[in-house]
């Protein structure tokens, strides 16, 4: 069980004096001077991943991540602190190959740095293992339990340190100090945003087709940390976050009586949240977390409407005739785009969040569904159905349309939050139509598998986590 | 009479589950009664042996021609052969004018899971008014949409996806 309360801090390992955990750390001074950094003229590139164009297999960053040696070996909850800093060094190297702009070298080809090393690399050895990024760090198990996880990028090339920063974590979570130090990498060689300390919940799937069995599960983006939330006695679908992480608003057929709940993660309890006898379904919360946008069929006929989240009175937004499903804010939660098959088959809207102004933005061939707003506000991630279901992306006044992947059925795009990474589901064709998580970038290069347990659906990617 | 040989399912396999070595991670049985379960026009193979209790949903599909109506891609009108399954129906309900009933909607799997539920909702929905046009009070007549989550047929082909796309009329008791 994860406590709502976060025991992992961040510290900026800024210059010597910051952070006396750190500080007495490794003593060597010369390394924490950052002098070649600023001495050097800037006579080479600065070591920068294009993320724009998309990084061709055989073309990533070649990056280094040794063992990060322990300050003393002592035993924690969650294992030696020797034994931690090999386990780091993959997370961090897991997280970085799986974003498809780096080529981690394997570790065990490595030297492992002593812990004075940590911060004064012999950048000599690096040079020549041809990796052109090297992240070095350290663990250290503190007094009143917890863990102190240093982490350390270098320029192979220039020798300059590039950014250093510290964890304190429960030992319990020492895999998110790893997530955090790659997410420092990523972000300051990409200038992206970061994404690797974040979860994902999705629909667990077992069974025969006609009677698949569904459950809610959790587990973090690279699929550490699964859990079971619901034991499938009823179908349960389309799982999404709270904006704040410590609930989940989905579909469940509980009772025979297809609505929408919200479950609370720390306590495990749910609760109905709109009294109705009619079928409520296609559940998202707005961005501050307020609300909670739904689709209800009444008598053949489906609108979007809100909630408050803590129940109550729904608000009508749309009224036409068909099928209006998918609704998603935008990140200011001023508009809403959703589905509508209003004008024949399913197309994509834009609307103002009190449901006002509905503008048609999708034009091309096919039908399109499932449309969820980027959290940076500059795309609109959908499935196009024609042939196949394809994940796509376009700007929210319907411009600029790119298909990002080509399989059977691709459907329910989930952005992860730094808006540059997609989660789907991709089912299988055929008697067993088998579901799986995948993952793709928004240049369509990267292409990947979530590893799950059993098969899934409905993915949905929470947000960094605090 | 289906519920209660459910129950004596689920109660079976409670006490095996008792029996046996406990493991955190048992499934439960799977969802039953969905129809899906009973397939459409297939009769319920528990009524075979035994004596059909009138009025039951045993009864109901072994006296109605079927009690599922199929549906064309991405549709949901009441064609010709749907309505004459639907007056056969009719005609059932007559008789046993206490009996409630659930329509389920379903839709193929090439909707997306959302769309299909509204698909789904809508499907039932045209049984339902058919059947209350024909006099069946409305009172009686529940619906629940199940868009694409449980076919009968399991195929990824043009017969399975016409068989999937149907709403099927299940007895719910009095």
């Amino acid at each position: 069980m994860i406590a709502p309360v976060l025991s992992l801090s961040l510290m900026l390992l800024v210059g010597t004096a910051s952070v006396p955990a750190v500080q007495e750390a490794p003593p060597p001074q010369p390394a924490l001077q950052q002098a070649p950094a600023q001495a050097q003229p800037a006579q080479q590139e600065e070591l920068v991943v294009d993320v724009e164009g998309g990084v061709q297999p055989g073309a990533q960053l070649s990056i280094a991540i040794p063992v990060m040696p322990a300050a003393a070996v002592a035993q924690t909850p969650a294992g030696s602190t020797d034994a931690l800093g090999r386990q780091l060094a993959e997370v961090v190297g897991n997280d970085l190959r799986n974003s498809g702009l780096f080529d981690p070298l394997s570790p065990g080809q490595l030297r492992q740095p002593s812990f004075p090393e940590v911060t004064a690399p012999t950048f000599d050895y690096w040079g020549g293992t041809g990796a052109q990024a090297l992240v070095q760090g350290f663990v250290r198990a503190n007094g009143d339990g917890t863990l102190t996880v240093g982490c350390y990028l270098y320029d192979v090339s220039t020798r300059a340190e590039l950014t250093r920063q510290g964890f304190v974590v429960s030992p319990s979570d020492w895999r998110r100090a790893g997530h955090k130090c790659a997410d420092m990498v990523y972000t300051r060689l990409t200038g992206e945003g970061a994404y690797f300390d974040s979860r994902v919940v999705y629909v667990s799937e077992t069974g025969p087709k006609n009677r698949r069995i569904k459950r809610l599960a959790i587990m973090d983006q690279d699929g550490a940390n699964h859990r079971f939330l619901t034991n499938g006695q009823s179908i349960v679908l389309t799982p999404r976050f709270a904006p704040n992480q410590q609930s989940i608003v989905y579909m469940s057929y509980i009772g025979k009586t297809p609505a929408i709940y919200v479950y609370d993660i720390g306590s495990g309890r749910q609760r109905l949240v709109v009294q109705n006898a009619a079928t409520t379904f296609a559940p998202r919360f707005s961005p501050d977390g307020r609300y909670i946008l739904f689709s209800m069929a009444r008598n053949g006929n489906t609108d979007l409407y809100r909630v408050s989240a803590q129940g109550g009175q729904p608000q009508q937004l749309t009224s036409s005739p068909g099928i209006d499903t998918g609704g998603s804010y935008s990140p200011d939660g001023q508009r809403i785009v959703f589905e509508s098959d209003r004008s024949g088959g399913q197309q994509l809207y834009v609307m103002n969040a009190d449901g006002s102004n509905q503008q048609r933005i999708s034009f091309g061939g096919g039908r399109y569904a499932t449309p969820v707003w980027s959290p940076r506000g500059d795309l609109i991630a959908f499935t196009r159905l024609g042939g196949g279901f394809r994940i796509g992306v376009m700007t929210p006044n319907g411009s600029g349309e790119r298909l990002l992947t080509d399989d059977w059925q691709d459907e329910g795009p989930s952005w992860a939050p730094n808006g540059r990474v997609i989660t789907f589901l991709r089912s299988g064709r055929g008697t067993s139509g088998k579901a799986d998580l995948w993952m793709v970038d928004l240049t369509g290069v990267n292409e990947r598998r979530i590893p799950t347990p059993l098969d899934g659906s409905d993915p949905a990617w929470g947000p960094l986590r605090p | 009479m289906t519920r209660t040989i459910t129950l004596i399912a689920a109660t079976a396999l409670l006490s095996l589950g008792a029996c046996a070595k406990k493991r955190p991670e048992v499934l439960p049985p799977a969802p039953v009664g969905s129809g899906a379960d009973a397939g459409a026009g297939v009769a319920d193979p528990n009524a075979a042996g035994g004596a059909v209790v009138p009025g039951s949903d045993a009864d109901f599909q072994r006296s109605v021609t079927s009690n599922t109506i199929l549906f064309a891609l991405d549709q949901y009108d009441i064609d010709a052969q749907a309505r004459s399954i639907l007056d056969s129906q009719v005609e059932w309900l007559n008789r046993y004018p206490n009996v409630r009933i659930t329509i389920e909607g379903h839709a193929d799997e090439r909707g997306t899971r959302e769309y299909n539920l509204g698909l789904g909702d809508r499907r039932a929905n045209a049984a339902k008014n058919y059947l209350a046009a024909r006099g069946v009070s409305p009172a009686r007549i529940s619906v629940i949409s199940y868009g694409k989550e449980r076919p009968v047929a399991l195929g990824s082909d043009e017969g399975s996806w016409a068989r999937n796309r149907r709403a099927v009329t299940v007895i719910i008791g009095q």
